[in-house]
């Protein structure tokens, strides 16, 4: 079997463990402390944002219009309008400065 | 009529209600299915291991992070890791769900930690608040349609997307972090949201530029969860709730 295929196998099992895991833990404790709590909240902007950040300093100005374009897009419309807006802004302004 | 097919015709109406409501999940995920299936072969995944990737973990960001650092070559267990942390927060919605479907049987319990998502936690959530029960068949009935519909589309993507010829000119390369970018505003009514993202944001490009990739990620995120986890939990909003 493949890297590849052990990858996903593994990502399956952590995944299925955050998904079974707070009911398991949940119901020894009678209540989450509120700092972890807050950590936990933190977690999905925290780690989403480390995805984007870098990508920054190779992108160009079509790779920056694109992500201007989707956060101001974010404020008024859902997750399927912002990034249609963003796709868009990007494979037009690639057409142009490449 | 038997109380038997009453209860039998009950449980079908339950599922097809649950149904019903999937469906806006079922249309809004399909691009991002199709986009993950395109995104993991351009990253180096057979149709195979794209399928399977949708089938056996089916948590859309979660999978979009891992092929992206697949692309990368980062190490294998990092992968596993960021899949992990991006998940994470499937812990909080297994511990507000589990009081729910505590009467369920077992196997049905651990089925329903399996397709538990975003909108299924959501909806479920929201239903259990207004007083009904949530059944099995009607949960059942919510998640399903969304699994099924949601492994066809990234097989269906991973084959299509080999048929794409030049991926930079369509911004294929560009998209996840477009994708993230949208999901990192999703979360921006979030107490904290902002110095969060300001501090994962710096550490993580610090960390791109001294470490390197792929420690960035890793740094970025814990550098943003422990601003949440020290700063006074008044700020977080936490202790504010009822």
């Amino acid at each position: 079997m493949s890297t590849t295929f052990w990858i996903i196998i593994a990502g399956a099992i952590a995944t299925y463990l955050t998904r079974i895991g707070g009911h398991l833990v949940i119901s020894r404790f009678d209540n989450i402390h509120p700092r972890v709590e807050a950590g936990l909240n933190a977690v999905p902007a925290a780690v989403l944002t480390t995805l984007v950040a870098p990508e920054l300093l190779n992108a160009g100005p079509a790779e920056w219009a694109a992500l201007v374009v989707t956060a101001v897009v974010s404020l008024r419309g859902g997750l399927m309008s912002m990034f249609l807006a963003g796709a868009a802004v990007l494979i037009i302004a690639r057409q142009f400065v490449g | 009529m038997s109380a038997e097919t009453l209860s039998e015709n009950s449980l079908a109406g339950d599922f097809w209600s649950g149904v019903r409501l999937s469906m806006p999940v079922v249309v809004a995920s399909a691009p991002f299915a199709v986009l993950f299936g395109a995104l993991a072969v351009d990253n180096g995944f057979s149709v195979l291991e794209a399928f399977l990737m949708s089938a056996l973990v089916f948590g859309g960001a979660s999978q979009m992070v891992g092929i992206q650092l697949f692309g990368q070559h980062v190490a294998p267990w990092l992968i596993v890791l960021s899949i992990f942390a991006v998940n994470f927060r499937h812990v909080l919605y297994s511990a507000g769900i589990g009081r729910r479907i505590a009467h369920w049987p077992v196997v049905c319990q651990a089925l329903g930690y399996f397709i538990l998502t975003d909108p299924q936690y959501a909806v479920a959530e929201a239903r259990a608040q207004s007083g009904q029960t949530v059944g099995f068949a009607w949960y059942l009935g919510l998640g399903l349609p969304v699994y099924v519909f949601w492994v066809i589309e990234s097989a269906l993507g991973a084959v299509f997307g080999k048929l794409i010829p030049d991926t930079h000119a369509l911004g294929i390369d560009f998209l996840l972090p477009i994708y993230f970018l949208g999901l990192v505003m999703g979360f921006r009514k979030r107490p904290l949201w902002l110095p969060v993202v300001v501090a994962s944001a710096c550490a993580s490009i610090i960390a791109y530029k001294t470490v390197g990739s792929p420690w960035h990620v890793s740094i970025g995120a814990v550098a943003g969860v422990l601003l949440a986890v020290i700063l006074p939990p008044h700020h977080s909003g936490v202790g504010e709730r009822p």
